[in-house]
């Protein structure tokens, strides 16, 4: 498996996320935001939480506009994966290739700490490994992670089971406590927690390395 | 020239900055403060000529959110 891992000023998780990458055998490149083109070969684009670009205008709204952006959406729109954690999330939702947007966390704070989450969809390279109900335990640290999207968008997503994983007890305010969705074709996913820092027994719990492991496992095959 | 883009929440969309703020001027003693939308300004300095429509791109594509937001632009 390839991977490559987007760094924009001001991302601060792009090295746990190409870590937690390596550690499932995947072969990572770091790719710079002014980079145009993604490597050869790239089987899934990571895009790190942080705080890109200051987080100016909007969280992931300049990230979202930069020339390796187009590449992956390109990378996405041909049938790629692509992974935001985050940020990412945020960047994602930016760039249009997930619905809905992030806004200011209800309670106005910043909020850093594990949370439970619910595994509501195993049809996913990134949720395959889980159990369908399975009940994790992951970190969120934002400040915007109240996800919103209208009536209708969350009636499509619900039919066509895309999200991806909602939170247990809801720390922001998200709508339909939605913590992570994916794309209609299922390859692209953004989540506000962070899978990557609870991979290894040192980070407290192992909850997010089922994540790594099966998409190397799938996309070491294909 | 200049134009000036308003971009605020749309309505609808709750907005906890706008309520945070509702709270405080109660606080103050501030009676009948119904809501309070938050939103920003952004003033760009144009050169001559640039057309309300590249505003209204720049708006589409960058300045505003619009799945979140809605925009109004005051020319010159």
């Amino acid at each position: 498996m390839k991977a490559a891992v987007i760094v924009f000023p001001g991302s601060n998780c792009d090295r746990d996320l190409a870590v937690a990458f390596e550690k499932a055998g995947a072969d990572v490149t770091m790719v710079w935001h002014k980079d145009t083109e993604l490597p050869q070969g790239i089987d899934i684009v990571g895009i790190p939480g942080g705080f890109s670009f200051g987080d100016y205008l909007r969280c992931g709204a300049i990230a979202a506009n930069s020339p390796i952006c187009r590449s992956v959406v390109a990378h996405a729109e041909k049938g790629g994966y692509a992974l935001g954690i985050c940020n990412g999330f945020q960047i994602l939702t930016e760039t249009g290739l997930l619905p809905g947007a992030l806004r200011r966390n209800a309670n106005l704070k910043y909020i850093c700490r594990p949370v439970g989450l619910r595994v509501e969809t195993t049809d996913t390279i990134y949720t395959g490994g889980y159990d369908k109900g399975q009940e994790i335990l992951i970190p969120i640290a934002h400040h915007d992670g109240n996800y919103y999207v209208d009536d209708a968008k969350l009636a499509e997503l619900k039919g066509e089971e895309r999200i991806a994983f909602t939170y247990l007890d809801n720390p922001n305010g998200s709508v339909a406590d939605i913590a992570g969705v994916v794309s209609r074709n299922r390859r692209v996913l953004g989540m506000m927690p962070h899978p990557e820092r609870m991979a290894e027994p040192e980070h407290g719990g192992t909850d997010g390395s089922a994540m790594f492991r099966n998409l190397m496992d799938m996309l070491a095959t294909a | 020239m200049k134009a000036r883009v308003h971009v605020m929440l749309k309505n609808g969309v709750l907005d906890p900055q706008g309520e945070a703020v509702r709270h405080a001027l109660g606080s103050l003693g501030f009676d009948g403060v119904e809501g309070v939308r938050q939103g920003k300004v952004i003033e760009l300095d144009l050169a001559e000529g640039t057309t309300e429509d590249t505003v209204k791109d720049m708006c589409e594509k960058l300045l505003a959110n619009t799945v979140i937001e809605s925009y109004t632009i005051d020319m010159g």
